[in-house]
């Protein structure tokens, strides 16, 4: 009896270490992946990184300003698009609705947050650009702002109901209609989670490169306005990474240390944000 | 306050008796009206995708039929168009991804889980949700310069000498090919493992443990034996998850796959996925059966995406029912 | 709340009068990876003269480059496989009128190979290149390919095939080669921008060819002579129609079209694979613009008509510094003539 709780009991030991150990590979990675960015693309980065443009094929020494100009401009029209959406759909959905409307709009956005990226890529084609005839900053902000709609409406409508109804009852109670309550008391108490979803939000577009292949396109000069192709950073990664100059790999690297720490920065400011709020359940 | 004639606002939620007019001027109605539109054209705009999806490929679901999944050619110069070698790449990067990445995970899960304190749990999890954070592009940079010289120099070697006789790990070591994107998408999705196991595993009430505890189980036979099997729905609900993430994945995939529409018992082959194939034949597909047969492509991966997501919500949300219907004390 | 509000709008005002801050015309290319070394240098000299003009150009392959200039995308297209008479057709019914094609440089496509302990420069017979492609030549030391190189030693390994994984103009002219001398090519594969390869991987682009090739020991792919040389891997040599091995060069690429260039058809469509000659080097090619016949904007017109002529003369002097042959005076002048086509 006692040989064989020593074993089950050394067979615990065994996996319980084990599992602490799958625990620390996995975060290890993300120390990886951060070790090599730094390490690569920290010495890439300098000043003619953010200012100039791309050079000519072969020749040393540009710079992918164009390129960052473009990502913020992509990402400005995705959160006008995607994020409106989202919000008021929401505040429609916690505030306004019954079960079936409720029901089907759900599960519409969750319908749409599984759509592969290449996928939205294909319909940003078909509905922007072949109508419009260009490629477009218009039909790359547009995507990207799709993948936005369902992170930003399901998060805010959990913080929405998550607000405690004495709040709602409270500010009837006091005559405010509907739509004042809505406005300066239940969205003011959930604005933390709220301001949190649309910044992950806005971190998970960040770095999409698939919806970008066939809407944004890429520009080697500064694209004038919203209707001309432009260039983005996830775009420039990728072509710079699978091409065989050794100048573009160091740029790929600056660039993927650029926009990786935007995300996480961006990623850790809403959690901060979160964290210091009310408590409100997790997803 | 309103200055309406025929009713005034009362206190208290009683909205059905106030007319139409009040709530009209109150603003109550516009407000309902402007964000049912808002939520309406998320509907809208779903169905739009779909209906675009469907009708863009008509012309080759007309044509092919379901011969489409079996036929293996790809030839756009004979126009003969098979899905099957990137229905075939796509579900094989998807196993090898979840082969390594359901047990790293569902055992990452149960130590932040079961045993590690709150504080380092919650820290840990924190670096686990900026690991899902990480786009794709970034893993496909880091599969390219890092992954692939170290497949091609040291680890199919290594397993071609250990492991050769099997079928799966013959043929030249290229560095790219269907092991090498498994691996990439494995670290991609261990993070939506992790999160959705463990916060299953949370959820398990907490006298499922004490219960197989005082019978005198260890510490791993609890766990495994009782706590684990209850949260096996939503366990599974997470592998769909991550398999529906692993499924969709394009950039990191054909930076990685070796871009060649080949069906091969072996993973050192290079292949294609549907996403990768999408991503790179879609600007220059000209001829409109070329066209609408990576649409049906596009359109077969967003079924089984939808499928998978549908399915795995149902399991977690069964699972999460399960553990709190139970009761606790 | 307040102050990232106003913060906010402010960000869209800046924003916003960046986007419209430049008023510079832009026209948008797309197409061949083949000659987006020049054409990216061209395009970069003509703006500094041309402050007002932008010229964005996007190599994603001749496939990519007749696709989109026929679906209107993009104001012009570039291809190293001329558009076939179906493609033409097509363009024609969407448009209403039809397209032209410029030939701007010319160019080799080489067989470049990374193969361990071997700097020489190989010699490929036309039956070694197809069988290797075929998959029927499959190690480096087969006789197909040792006799042509007597005095290199080849290793016993495994031959790794690389070419492209997207549509292709520098595929086109390479399987266009390989079609004229081989017949089992012809029938097995064909000709094209796109083809079903019996082996290999696929890169991205001349770029991703190029990367490929670099980065895997023993393999082969076939890339525009400017990638193998700026990137310094090695190419061989190609037994032409004549019988000599020739390895491409400014003047093995001019000398296979100079038959060509007396000869040349209205549309400039001409195929100059395995061209006669004893120092013609086989796989060479024009590559073209491809010019819609109308523009609606005039501005467009002008400056695209512009772009042309600069191209046809003083944008010759850059092409042999980046390994592109230039046009032969005859068929500039022909070109010349043509441009008065587009209106």
């Amino acid at each position: 009896m006692n040989s064989s709780l020593r074993w089950r009991k050394f067979v615990s030991g065994f996996m319980l270490t084990m599992t602490g150990v799958c625990a620390v590979v996995a975060v290890s990675v993300l120390f990886l992946i951060l070790g090599y960015l730094v390490y690569h693309g920290g010495t890439s980065i300098s000043w003619s990184f953010f200012t100039k443009l791309p050079t000519p094929v072969g020749e040393t020494g540009g710079g992918m300003a164009n390129a960052i100009v473009g990502s913020a401009k992509l990402l400005l029209l995705a959160s006008l698009f995607g994020v409106p959406i989202g919000f008021f759909g929401a505040i429609y959905l916690a505030e306004f609705s019954g079960g079936a409307i409720a029901f089907v709009v759900r599960y519409a956005a969750d319908l749409l947050n599984g759509v592969p990226s290449i996928v939205i890529g294909i319909f940003a084609y078909s509905l922007v650009v072949l109508p419009f005839k260009h490629f477009s900053t218009l039909a790359g902000g547009f995507a990207l702002g799709l993948m936005m709609i369902p992170i930003t409406l399901r998060s805010t409508e959990e913080f929405l109901r998550a607000v405690p109804s004495t709040l709602r009852e409270g500010a009837m109670a006091l005559g405010a209609s509907k739509s004042r309550t809505i406005a300066t008391v239940i969205v003011p108490a959930a604005y933390r989670g709220i301001l949190t979803a649309i910044l992950l939000a806005f971190a998970r577009v960040a770095g999409e490169t698939a919806p970008l292949l066939f809407t944004a396109f890429g520009n080697r000069f500064w694209s004038p306005g919203w209707n001309q192709p432009t260039a983005a950073l996830p775009e420039m990664i990728y072509r710079y990474a699978i091409a065989p100059y050794d100048d573009w790999h160091r740029q790929a690297w600056a660039a993927g240390l650029v926009l990786l720490g935007l995300i996480l920065v961006v990623n850790i400011v809403a959690r901060g944000i979160l964290a210091r709020g009310i408590a409100v359940p997790r997803s | 306050m309103a200055t309406t004639t025929t009713t005034v606002p009362s206190a208290g939620p009683v909205a059905g008796s106030r007319s139409f007019l009040s709530r009209l001027i109150e603003g109550d109605e516009i407000a309902r009206l402007i964000t049912f539109l808002f939520a309406a054209s998320v509907v809208l705009i779903t169905l739009l995708l779909v209906f675009e999806l469907w009708q863009g490929s008509a012309l080759a679901r007309h044509k092919f039929g379901l011969n489409f999944f079996f036929t293996r050619v790809w030839d756009p110069i004979f126009d003969q168009f098979g899905a099957l070698p990137f229905i075939y790449g796509t579900l094989v990067t998807s196993v090898v991804a979840l082969a390594i990445a359901v047990p790293l995970g569902i055992g990452a899960a149960i130590f932040l889980a079961e045993l590690a304190p709150q504080k380092i749990s919650d820290t840990l999890q924190f670096f686990i949700d900026l690991l899902a954070a990480v786009p794709s592009v970034i893993y496909g940079l880091l599969g390219v310069f890092v992954v692939i010289p170290l497949m091609r120099q040291y680890l199919q070697p290594a397993l071609k000498s250990t492991l050769g006789f099997l079928p799966l790990f013959q043929g030249p070591a290229y560095g790219v090919g269907f092991l090498t994107a498994g691996i990439v998408l494995a670290i991609m999705v261990i993070p939506y493992i992790i999160s959705v196991s463990r916060e299953i595993l949370l959820a398990v009430p907490r006298d499922q443990r004490e219960a197989a505890l005082a019978l005198g189980a260890t510490r791993w036979e609890s766990t495994w034996k009782v706590v684990v099997p209850f949260a096996r729905g939503g366990i599974m609900g997470s592998i769909f998850l991550a398999l529906a993430r692993a499924l969709g994945e394009t950039m990191a995939v054909t930076m990685v796959i070796g871009n060649t529409p080949t069906i091969s018992a072996s993973l050192f082959s290079p292949g294609y996925s549907i996403a990768a194939v999408i991503a790179n034949e879609f600007t220059e597909a000209t001829g409109d059966l070329y066209l609408q047969s990576l649409i049906e492509l596009g359109l077969v991966l967003f079924l089984l995406t939808f499928i998978l997501n549908g399915v795995a919500r149902l399991l977690i949300v069964a699972t999460s029912q399960k553990g709190g219907g139970m009761g606790h004390a | 709340m307040k102050r990232i509000a106003s913060l906010l709008l402010l960000a869209v005002l800046v924003l916003a009068g960046a986007g419209w801050a430049d008023s510079a015309l832009s026209l948008n290319g797309a197409g061949a990876t083949f000659p987006f070394p020049m054409y990216s240098k061209w395009f970069d000299e003509y703006h500094k003269k041309n402050a007002n003009l932008q010229i964005n150009y996007q190599s994603i392959g001749s496939g990519g480059g007749i696709k989109q200039v026929t679906e209107g995308t993009v104001d012009f297209g570039a291809t190293d496989g001329p558009m076939n008479d179906d493609q033409l057709k097509a363009f024609q019914d969407k448009h209403g009128f039809g397209i032209l094609h410029f030939p701007t440089v010319m160019g080799a496509v080489v067989p470049t190979y990374n193969i361990s302990g071997v700097d020489a420069t190989l010699n490929f017979t036309p039956e070694a290149l197809a069988g290797i492609f075929l998959g029927k030549i499959t190690k480096w030391n087969d006789p197909a390919i040792t006799d042509a190189n007597k005095g290199v030693k080849l290793p016993g390994e495994d031959i790794v095939v690389v070419h492209r994984a997207d549509g292709s103009g520098t595929t086109y002219c390479w399987t266009d080669y390989l079609s004229k001398v081989s017949e089992e090519w012809k029938n097995k594969v064909g000709k094209g921008t796109s083809v079903n390869w019996p082996v290999g991987l696929g890169g991205k682009g001349n770029e991703g060819v190029t990367g490929t090739v670099k980065n895997t020991p023993n393999s082969i792919g076939y890339v525009e002579l400017i990638y193998a040389e700026s990137n310094k891997i090695p190419y061989g040599s190609v037994k032409n129609s004549a019988g000599a091995f020739v390895k491409a060069s400014l003047a093995a690429v001019s000398a296979a079209a100079a038959g060509a260039a007396k000869d040349m058809p209205e549309d400039f469509r001409v195929s100059i694979t395995n061209a006669p000659g004893k120092t013609s080097y086989p796989i060479s090619t024009f590559t073209w613009l491809l010019i819609p016949e109308k523009f609606s904007d005039a501005a467009k017109r002008d400056a695209i008509k512009g772009f042309l002529q600069w191209a046809l003369g003083e944008g010759q002097n850059y092409a042999e510094a980046l390994s592109y042959s230039r046009l032969p005076k005859e068929v500039v002048a022909k070109e010349t003539k043509a441009i008065a086509k587009v209106q």
